[in-house]
């Protein structure tokens, strides 16, 4: 029997979709908003549906931004999703004023509404947010990205790579992270849940090849 | 670069899939469990299940049909039908909704869009439009001759908003409408040629022109597909993403099919094939 997997419950989040997908791959995922929990699991999923402000204020009041922050900086076994992925840079254009996490240093933006069209001497409206289907362009030497099909729901996006993190990249507009990825942490701006087979496999992935020493890494009376 | 979405549509009632024209005459179209999986297995890039039952048992099942359907499908699921409250909107993403399509309790509280949008974001909230073409003005048999192109081009075309399944014709302009829920919150629109569907006659496309000109977010086209060409003349008219019940449900064409068409027509489409 796997290990259980720990999703963070966001309350907004597009829960049943993320459980739903580590059902059919035969991972019990449990929900929790427990302090220790988070601290300790040998692996959590940060879902994220909703603003940055919000979903900040939803994991400080829960009191577990602490435990987040130590265990992404350690690169323990921990998977964001879509907002989630935000959430780790310091500030979002989204919420003016709001801290993020702050994993690393960087704004997150706005898709650009409108982009320069190659055929006319003036820019075209683009839509936002981008719903759908876009490429990942994996980086070389990456532990769990390959190229391929994701969903993406998403009005904002993380457009410098942050030091230190493999990422991949795809483009609406403009280039952006489609993923970015360091030892156990994988943070996508798509839904690998909403991704097919191509998702699925990433899920799996992600699980199988968490580095087991982080996984196991004693977390109790960390600073 | 983003890619253009195919999207079947189930209507479901009492936990089957049924079809009818312009709401009418529903027929059996089978399990909405199997249509899901065959149709993500066929390369499908998202699924719509409206729910057309009329009952409060009706919708106890349609909960149970969305939590079904989401055991096998890994591709996203819009819900529509009957969301009149946010915890209504709650109920369907807990059963295993991705999005939540609002059509006529939004129509008569536009403020439910942004109560929505507040809770769950903006890229989860579909509005969902019926749009009637408006009656042509009568032509006045005492003009001129010579008048009538003039007269028909100083009357462009116009759409009213149909709410309640088609009982109730609202006196609300379609475009302004779309413009307005996507300012309030909705994060796409399901745009539906109340004229069109079921018809098989294909999409409207002065609808779908006048509607995606109007408008930022993705506009997904549905009403009247009888084949790929109507699907791709819907993108060409400035659709996002092409919504097909019947020409699935009927198995005149595969999803696969379809795409295949699209890509031959210079559509960027989701290549699915992939090894691992």
């Amino acid at each position: 029997m796997p290990t259980p997997l720990h999703i963070i419950s966001t309350g907004t989040a597009n829960t049943a979709s993320v459980l739903a997908a580590w059902e059919r791959l035969g991972i019990e995922a449990i929900l929790t908003t427990n302090e220790s929990d988070v601290r300790e699991a040998p692996r959590i999923v940060l879902p994220g549906v909703g603003s940055f402000g919000a979903a900040m204020r939803l994991l400080e009041a829960e009191g577990l931004v602490p435990a987040l922050r130590e265990r992404l900086a350690a690169g323990r076994p921990t998977l964001c999703i879509c907002l989630g992925l935000q959430l780790l840079a310091t500030a979002s254009d989204e919420s003016p004023g709001a801290k993020g996490l702050g994993v690393f240093r960087a704004t997150v933006s706005r898709l650009p509404d409108h982009i320069e069209a190659a055929h006319l001497p003036r820019q075209v409206p683009q839509r936002v947010p981008q719903l759908g289907w876009n490429q990942v362009e994996a980086p070389k030497g990456s532990r769990f990205l390959t190229d391929g099909f994701a969903y993406y729901a998403n009005s904002y996006c993380l457009r410098e790579v942050p030091q230190g993190w493999l990422a991949a990249t795809t483009t609406y507009g403009v280039r952006f992270c489609a993923a970015i990825e360091r030892a156990g942490v994988l943070a996508c701006q798509f839904h690998p849940e909403l991704s097919g087979r191509w998702g699925a496999a990433l899920l799996k992935r992600w699980y199988d090849e968490s580095p087991a020493a982080h996984a196991n890494a004693p977390a109790k009376g960390a600073a | 670069m983003l890619t253009s979405r195919v999207i079947p549509c189930l209507d479901c009632r009492d936990g089957r899939v049924v079809k009818g024209v312009q709401f009418q005459g529903l027929r059996d179209a089978g399990d909405p469990v199997e249509l899901a999986a065959r149709y993500e297995a066929e390369g499908a890039d998202e699924l719509v299940i409206l729910d057309v039952s009329a009952t409060p048992q009706g919708r106890a099942n349609q909960t149970d049909t969305i939590k079904r359907v989401r055991k096998v499908l890994s591709i996203p699921l819009t819900v529509g039908g009957g969301v009149r409250t946010s915890d209504d909107a709650k109920r369907l993403l807990d059963a295993g909704a991705d999005k939540v399509g609002v059509n006529t309790a939004a129509v008569l509280d536009p403020a439910l869009l942004t109560k929505l949008a507040e809770r769950f974001g903006r890229q989860c909230i579909v509005i969902a439009i019926d749009a009637a073409r408006t009656e042509p003005p009568e032509t006045n048999p005492t003009r001129k001759r010579g008048a009538t192109a003039a007269i028909v081009s100083s009357q462009p075309t116009s759409w009213h908003v149909v709410i309640r399944s088609g009982e109730d014709r609202r006196p609300l302009d379609a475009i302004e409408w779309a413009r307005n829920s996507t300012h309030l919150g909705a994060g796409e629109i399901l745009l539906t040629s109340w004229d069109r569907d079921g018809t098989k006659a294909g999409y409207d496309f002065d609808l779908l022109r006048a509607v995606s000109s109007a408008v930022t977010v993705p506009v997904i086209a549905s009403g009247g597909a009888a084949g790929p060409q109507h699907l791709i003349e819907a993108l060409q008219a400035g659709a996002d993403a092409v919504l097909a019940a019947s020409i699935f449900h009927d198995g005149h064409y595969t999803v696969r099919q379809v795409k295949e068409a699209l890509a031959k027509a210079g559509f960027r489409v989701r290549d699915d094939t992939v090894t691992f």
